[in-house]
């Protein structure tokens, strides 16, 4: 009998696993007329409220539209990536293989740009990147992600007329100091060499691990003689660098990459951190209607400023629409649909935005003071990015001939070399 | 269930698994495929844990040595996209024990919770380098593989890759089998019901432990070897303590001493982290969930069901329930 | 590489270490106790920092926080050993994955009750100068942090050699078999054990949370540190943790600014090799 019983019990588990394998294939099925959306940003973990900045800005715009994108239903399917290159592949995978989604969009990290962006290729999606600034993407690699467009910006775009900037105010030797991962590099790569084409010397580089709390160890390394520092904080490592600094002694001008000072952490910074410059191509405190009226909404609806996380993915999403306008909601199929979105030019809250043959965007870079005051009509004293002066279409060469500058490798480490260092 | 019947039950899930996941849809395969590789690691883990009574905290060392083997050959001297892939599987395989006997010189003196902690520092000093050696591997970026190898297959086809790493998976698991039944596997569970007892009786118990331990590292550089080509992407994320800690979930929450429980942990915990969080935001408290209840109530694992419910029907409740918990602890 | 280099460089390695005592002093006294490895450690760690700013929003009171986050996280832990711990009896694997699973929870709360933000707990403004002496500046917060790891490491060696409840733990501790044999309540300085462990590492996390601010992930962020501590130091050692944190806070300030590429492994490498010729750590006992 209970040998009996065992029997029956073995075929039962045979059969269990045949059904639980054919459940696993049922396939999801997809409407006509509908645009799947797949997201990653990093929703749990130290970059959270990054993440939920992300989603935000791409949210509130399908709300301003009522998920409908000329007759596009948006189905928009937001996963966690962790913040981890190798979490958001997996999610990605998820996304396409799983989801089907027609394109994907964000990814926090540069190196989850260059973690997902094969990806795309080697799935044939459409990929978006909002956030990821890893250069490369649009410049010696583009031709391989052809279905890759960037509307956010490259890490060093912002940069290159930065470096000339503070070598016209006068600074001469300065001292780097950034996250030790791609985007770290890129930043003070191009701010590097504009500086010093414009001959300013940088004469230390000092790169602490991405996600670096403690700078005990690399503050007191800085070099007393410098004339300023350029900093590139990403993530929690932006709240504690100025404090520390500013309680070490060290008095120096402070320059730092757009991230260092982002309105994502802004409103938690002390006073420490006024008079401190940086460059990116948004402040929330820009002062164009487009913007004003963006950063009361969002504020409104989220409690918070809005950071430039929010404001790229809410001008992906405005993007996005315009193609989709153009193909009266229809999707034209990956291909057709990048080179729309590559035409598309647009006012958004950063201001015109175009992109450029390699699909980067081509806009405003803004150099922002710190400063407390009242913006945009709210009553209490607050830290603002406050514009200083604009650059006007900056492009992700400059000034630079696109040939010669591609013959030069990617920012690293040890790109541009270090041959003022002491 | 007498050992026949065990053995057809996991032939024929092994053949569902094969006839099954191909027309499952690209994703699940995907899915599949990761908890295999998976299933590889936790099964050599078992080896310490389950057969030698060795809770190793960092496993993931010797799946991050094979990985990042596999991922610098292939960037820096394009070594294993052809043919040559074998020769990196092989070196994959070495350069995991190679790295575990090195690490057994100072882990497998220790006993107990030493021996806990002892492996989560090696742990830690090779998630070190990977994390900032830049020059070598990458730093926080990692390291992006070229494209699967080609050797008249295209490994680059989901399906092949998959029938590959099934391949990988069965022979893993035959060749521990056949291990665990030898005379060297029978003594490893005597060192664990007894240490001193077979010291006694004249068995040299630190190289039995010494020699489990540089097999497990080779299964587990194994594993890296095909994590690093089945994701694409090797990061020192793969190092990090968690990856250690979810390889001991995975095979106490399969059942320890079981091999076949390690692989059932791999494919639940692989898809709790890599698809319950897309279905769910707060997936870390059903992650932490799954933690607590399988310590609290399944301290023989998933393995230990039926056993456990056929001794509860057969016995008052009361006795089944002392009786399995008496078996358990050790 | 002057003076300035040398003198700065100590000071920050020493003030690190003296944040690191308070965190690594309780997950030894557990582990000595206990024989539990604790990865939820750096939770509580996390959560000190939350709840103290939570303490801070409602009253405006930093020292009452410090006091009261403490205290909770106490309590927090007191709940978990009862609750959870105690039932698994003595069974290192089974309580390690489980204080796994309650990082994970603890982790997620803390995200669904105080959000993603990277907060930050400002202490009183003259703790945010710096003092310049001989030309050096010094961090006053630094001092302060080295000032608190001294008065909690005298107020926990006198309540461990002084009271009869540091003799029961002493003596738990040398050998538990041997404790309840001579009538010691093990069961009892367990508990106390744990809550005081998460005491600890929840005063750690408020004073932490104005240095290195609060944020989710710093608790897997700050854990595998401690335990370089404890590792090094010796188990179930006070002194052990002392100069464990010491040694690490140095060891760790130096390796990163002097061998950036390998700064992790210069940690980790003597641990290792520490771990090679006493397995036990400097100051621990079979």
């Amino acid at each position: 009998m209970l040998k009996q019983i065992g029997r029956s019990s073995t075929w039962g588990w045979i059969a269990g696993l045949l059904a639980l394998a054919g459940f696993m294939g049922a396939p999801p099925a997809g409407a006509a007329q509908e645009l799947r959306i797949g997201f990653v940003a990093p929703t749990t973990g130290a970059f959270s409220q990054i993440g939920r900045d992300m989603v935000n800005g791409f949210q509130m715009y399908l709300d301003e539209v009522g998920g409908n994108f000329a007759g596009a239903k948006v189905t928009f399917i937001v996963e966690d990536e962790e913040a981890k290159p190798p979490v958001a592949v997996r999610k990605v995978e998820k996304l396409i293989r799983q989801d089907k989604v027609h394109m994907f969009i964000g990814g926090l990290l540069a190196s989850t740009g260059y973690a997902i962006a094969p990806v795309s290729t080697r799935l044939k999606t459409v990929y978006v990147a909002s956030i990821p600034a890893a250069d490369d993407l649009t410049q010696r690699d583009a031709g391989k992600y052809p279905l890759m467009v960037r509307t956010g910006w490259t890490s060093s775009q912002p940069n290159h007329p930065f470096g000339e900037w503070a070598c016209q105010q006068g600074y001469k030797r300065i001292v780097a100091i950034g996250a030790d991962y791609a985007f770290g590099h890129e930043v003070v790569g191009g701010f590097q060499k504009a500086f010093e084409d414009c001959g300013g010397r940088i004469i230390q580089k000092i790169w602490p691990p991405l996600g670096t709390i403690d700078f005990g160890p690399y503050i007191p390394t800085i070099k007393k003689n410098a004339d300023a520092i350029f900093t590139l904080m990403v993530g929690p490592m932006s709240l504690q660098f100025p404090k520390q600094l500013a309680s070490a002694g060290i008095r120096l001008p402070v320059l730092g990459g757009g991230t260092s000072y982002d309105e994502f952490v802004l409103p938690a910074m002390g006073d420490e951190v006024i008079g401190h410059v940086s460059a990116l191509q948004y402040s929330a405190a820009l002062d164009n209607p487009k913007n004003v009226a963006f950063v009361k909404k969002y504020r409104e609806k989220y409690g918070k400023v809005p950071s430039y996380y929010s404001e790229s993915n809410y001008s992906t999403a405005q993007m996005i629409h315009e193609v989709m306008k153009k193909t009266k909601g229809k999707w034209p199929g990956a291909a057709q649909f990048v080179k729309l979105l590559s035409t598309i030019q647009l006012d958004t809250p950063r201001g015109p935005v175009r992109l450029d043959e390699m699909r980067n965007p081509v806009h405003n870079i803004y150099i922002r003071m710190v400063r407390k005051k009242k913006e945009h009509g709210y009553d209490k004293d607050e830290l603002w990015n406050t514009v200083i002066k604009t650059y006007p279409n900056v492009g992700q060469f400059y000034k630079y001939k696109k040939e010669e500058f591609l013959k030069q490798p990617v920012y690293s480490r040890d790109y541009p070399p270090c041959k003022y260092c002491e | 269930m007498d050992g026949r019947r065990k053995l057809l039950l996991v032939i024929a899930a092994l053949l569902a698994v094969l006839l099954a996941t191909p027309h499952s849809g690209s994703y699940i395969m995907v899915l599949v495929t990761h908890a295999l590789v998976f299933a590889i690691l936790a099964m050599s883990l078992d080896i310490l844990l389950g057969f030698t009574g060795l809770p190793s905290l960092g496993q993931a060392a010797y799946l991050g040595m094979g990985a990042y083997l596999t991922a610098i050959l292939a960037t820096r001297l394009q070594f294993g996209l052809d043919w040559t892939f074998w020769v990196v599987v092989v070196l994959g395989i070495l350069i995991g024990a190679a790295t575990a006997a090195f690490f057994g010189l100072f882990a497998v003196h220790a006993g107990g919770v030493y021996f806990l902690m002892i492996t989560l520092a090696l742990g830690m000093c090779v998630w070190g380098l990977a994390y900032r050696w830049n020059s070598l591997t990458g730093g926080d970026n990692g390291i992006v593989l070229p494209p699967r190898p080609s050797f008249g297959i295209q490994l680059a086809d989901d399906v092949t890759f998959f029938y590959l790493v099934f391949a990988f998976f069965v022979a893993s698991l035959a060749a521990l089998y056949v291990l665990v039944r030898s005379p060297f596997g029978r003594s490893l569970v005597g060192i664990r019901e007894n240490e001193l007892r077979m010291r006694i009786l004249g068995y040299n118990t630190w190289l039995h432990k010494y020699v489990a331990f540089i097999i497990a590292g080779g299964f587990g550089g194994l594993a890296g070897v095909l994590w690093a080509h089945a994701h694409g992407l090797v990061s020192p994320e793969d190092v990090v303590l968690a990856t250690s800690v979810d390889a001991l979930l995975m095979v106490v929450l399969g059942g320890p001493g079981t091999l076949v429980g390690g692989a059932i942990g791999a494919a639940i915990v692989v898809f709790l982290r890599e698809y319950l969080s897309t279905l769910v935001p707060w997936w870390q408290y059903v992650l932490g969930g799954v933690y607590v209840l399988t310590i609290l109530y399944l301290p023989g694992g998933l393995l230990s069901l039926p056993e456990r419910i056929r001794s509860r029907r057969a016995k008052p409740a009361g006795t089944a329930e002392a009786k399995v918990l008496q078996s358990e602890s050790r | 590489m002057d003076t300035n280099f040398w003198v700065i460089q100590t000071f920050n390695g020493v003030s690190y270490g003296a944040l690191l005592f308070l965190l690594a002093s309780g997950l030894s006294l557990i582990f000595g106790v206990m024989r539990i490895v604790n990865l939820a450690h750096g939770s509580f760690f996390l959560l000190g920092g939350y709840v103290a700013l939570t303490v801070i929003w409602t009253t405006g009171s930093w020292f009452l926080a410090i006091p009261a986050a403490a205290l909770a996280i106490a309590v927090v832990g007191l709940l978990m050993e009862r609750v959870f711990l105690r039932p698994l009896g003595f069974d290192p694997l089974r309580q390690v994955l489980l204080t796994v699973g309650f990082a994970y929870l603890f982790q997620q709360a803390a995200l669904d009750i105080w959000g993603g933000d990277n907060l930050d707990i400002s202490p009183p403004a003259v703790l945010k100068e710096s003092a310049v002496i001989g030309g050096f500046y010094f961090p006053v917060y630094r001092a302060f942090m080295i000032g608190m790891a001294v008065v909690v490491g005298i107020i926990l060696w006198l309540a461990m050699e002084k009271t009869r409840m540091g003799a029961m733990v002493r003596a738990t501790v040398d050998d538990a078999e041997m404790a309840r044999g001579v009538g010691i309540n093990t069961s009892l300085v367990s508990m106390f054990i744990f809550a005081l462990g998460a005491f600890l590492a929840g005063l750690g996390g408020v004073i932490g949370g104005a240095f290195l601010g609060v944020y989710p992930g710093l608790d897997f962020a700050i854990l595998p540190i401690a335990f370089a501590v404890v590792i090094i130091g010796g188990m179930g050692s006070l002194t052990g943790a002392a100069v464990g944190s010491l040694l690490v806070g140095l060891a760790d300030n130096f390796g990163k600014a002097l061998f950036p590429e390998v700064s992790y492994f210069t940690l980790y490498a003597p641990m290792v090799l520490i771990l090679a010729l006493k397995p036990t750590g400097l100051f621990g006992r079979e």
